[in-house]
Parts: C-alpha cells; structure tokens; sequence
C-alpha cells in the first residue's frame, strides 16, 4: 500500500512557526508561574483581587491557545465572529447564575 | 501532472455541493469548531454551577494559618489539594497545589506537541507526524494517570472532620466528605471527571489519527487535514483545562 505513493514531497520545517509556538509555550508557562506566585503572595483577605486577577490571566492565555494552537487568530473574520461570539451568552450567565448564588445564601442563612 | 491530480481530488472529495469553502474552511474543520463551540457551552455551564453553588455556600471567614475542614464552609482549595506522590517518603508535610500544576505544564506541553504535528502534517512530513503524535499521546496518558492519582487520594481522604451530627468522615464520596460540603466533592467528580472523559476520549482519537499516519492514509489522500481537526479538539481540552486550574483550584 505505502510503496504506491512514492511521489510525497516533505517540506522542509517552517522554523518562524516552530519559533511562534515555543514563543507561546513559555509565555503559558510563565503566565502560570505568575498564577502561582499569586496564589501564594497574596493573602486571602484581598479575595477579590485575587479572583479578578486569576480571571484575566485565564483569558489571556485562553487567547494565546485559541489564537494560535488553535489558529482562530488566522483565520476569516466570519469564522471568528462565529465562534467567539456566541461566547457573550456565557458572560451573561455568569452574572445571573452568580447573583443567584449570592441570593440563595441569603435566603438559607 | 501534479495539478490534474489536485483537480480530481477536488471534485471527488469537495462536501460543499456549490464547490466553494465559506469562510476559507473545509466542512469538517468548520463542523469541529461548531462542536467545540457547544462543548465549550456545556463545561461553561458546568463551571457556572459550581460558581453558584459555592457562592450559594458560606465562605471561611477566619485566617487561612487556623483554616480546618468543616461541613459549615467551603474548603479552601489549596488546604485541600496539597498532596504530592511520596512526598511524605521526602519529609515534606505540604505541597499545595504543586501536583495540580505540574498536570497543568503537561497539557501545555502536549499541545505544543499536537501543533507541532499538524504543522508536519502541513509539509506531508509522515515521520514528523508519527514522532509528534506519539508525544501528545504519551502527555494525553501521563495527564490521565496524573488525574487517577488525583482522585484516588481524594476519595481515600488524609484527615478526618466531623459532620453536623457528629459522624466522623474520612476521605470524600459524592454523598459527603471530608473536606467541607457534600456538594464540593460532587462538583470536584463531575467537572474533572467530565474534563478527564475528554481527555480520554481525545487520547483515543489521537491514537487513531497516528495509526492512520502510520499506514499511509492522509499520504494516500494527499492531505493531513484529519490531524489539524483532531488537534483542535485537543487543544479545546487544554483550554477548558486553563479554566478548570483557575476556578477549581486557583480561586
């Protein structure tokens, strides 16, 4: 079977996307390192500071893995605005559903 | 010559009956990230709920140095994931959060492996393809036998608390444990539980898409584009992965 196609040309490796990627790797594994620095320096009275920190470094690197592993950063606009998007719904639920919590502690406790 | 091929294959192949891609993508990329968008609402509701629900529960007030496992209040979880695999054997009382993080640098690393093979793939470098599949599926197991560790020292528990009636508890079930409300370990086996069916099941596509490599197939078609597509669907369990760490362990 794999002697029929002898015609296959390999490509040499393209080193400037291999470069971007590792770039990408480190900048996740510092952003994480950042979050463990956090995690530890900052004590757990400043609660909401920690959250809305932690929250913002998640969003950066859910941009660099969907930007560039997942390559949505290159590809058409229409196929971006399709999928990010829909994604707002979410942001809504999350208000709603965390209000609710709130109001659920306050009626049982 | 090599043109005439790339027609034929066109006609014969094309899925979009009008011949044109929309939006640059082939159906099946474009149907994977539809999919991965309707994940990605499933494990948004999934977090959303433990949001709820430990927001609907009352939060520790005291100082984290006196922090104690208790039915009354959430459980900080750092105080909760804090074991490291034989680090008693070394002397070490506490590791919070390091095992966590450590599964946390393996994921990044297997995806940089699957993009690494999809960008072999795109220079129909077989060899290439065959190496750097074998790493992500090697970082997919390494991850999976991280999260068995996982579970199976929260199940067996470290300590003991009591419950409102007095029973002692050791370790955690879904109907109650050790570490604070029933619901905490719940949402623990769900979520992860779910995020680790993905893995998984991506484990085993992943595993398929390499034997395929292996025997020719994507050679044979004159593409590797089953890779690109398989290695969204691993890179989206990275990701929901980002977001697990932070709001289940890090928050």
């Amino acid at each position: 079977m794999e002697q029929q196609t002898p015609q296959v040309e390999v490509q040499p490796v393209n080193k400037a996307k291999v470069k971007n990627f590792i770039k990408v790797m480190l900048y996740l594994a510092a952003i994480t390192a950042v979050e463990f620095g956090i995690a530890f320096t900052v004590p757990h009275e400043h609660k909401w500071v920690r959250i809305i920190v932690f929250i913002v470094l998640t969003i950066v690197k859910a941009y660099y893995i969907v930007a560039e592993f997942m390559h949505l950063g290159h590809e058409k606009k229409s196929l971006k605005m399709s999928i990010v998007l829909p994604m707002l719904f979410v942001v809504f639920f999350i208000f709603i559903m965390i209000y609710q919590g709130g109001a659920i502690l306050e009626a049982l406790y | 010559m090599a043109n005439s091929a790339v027609i034929v294959e066109e006609n014969k192949k094309n899925i979009w009956g009008g011949g044109v891609s929309p939006m640059k993508a082939s159906y099946g990329k474009l149907m994977m990230w539809f999919f991965l968008l309707s994940d990605a609402f499933t494990f948004s509701a999934l977090l959303i709920t433990y949001g709820l629900i430990r927001f609907s529960h009352p939060a520790y007030a005291g100082s984290v140095a006196d922090f104690k496992f208790s039915q009354e209040y959430w459980p900080i979880p750092e105080k909760v994931f804090e074991a490291f695999p034989g680090m008693h054997a070394l002397g070490i009382e506490s590791a919070p959060l390091v095992f966590v993080g450590l599964m946390t640098f393996i994921l990044i690393i297997s995806s940089v492996t699957m993009v690494l093979a999809v960008e072999a793939g795109e220079r129909m470098d077989r060899k290439a393809v065959e190496k750097w599949m074998l790493w992500t599926i090697l970082g997919g197991l390494t991850f999976l036998g991280c999260q068995a560790w996982e579970w199976a020292h929260f199940i067996h528990g470290s300590d003991m608390s009591m419950n409102a009636v007095g029973n002692f508890l050791q370790g955690a079930g879904l109907s109650a444990n050790q570490y604070g409300p029933p619901n905490f370990a719940a949402l623990f086996f769900f979520i992860t539980g779910f995020h680790g069916f993905h893995v998984f099941s991506g484990v085993l596509i992943n595993f398929i898409i390499f034997y395929q490599a292996t025997v020719g197939i994507f050679e044979k078609r004159g593409h590797y584009e089953m890779v690109e597509k398989v290695g969204l669907y691993w890179h989206f369990v990275d990701l929901v992965w980002v977001f697990v760490f932070t709001f289940f362990y890090l928050v």
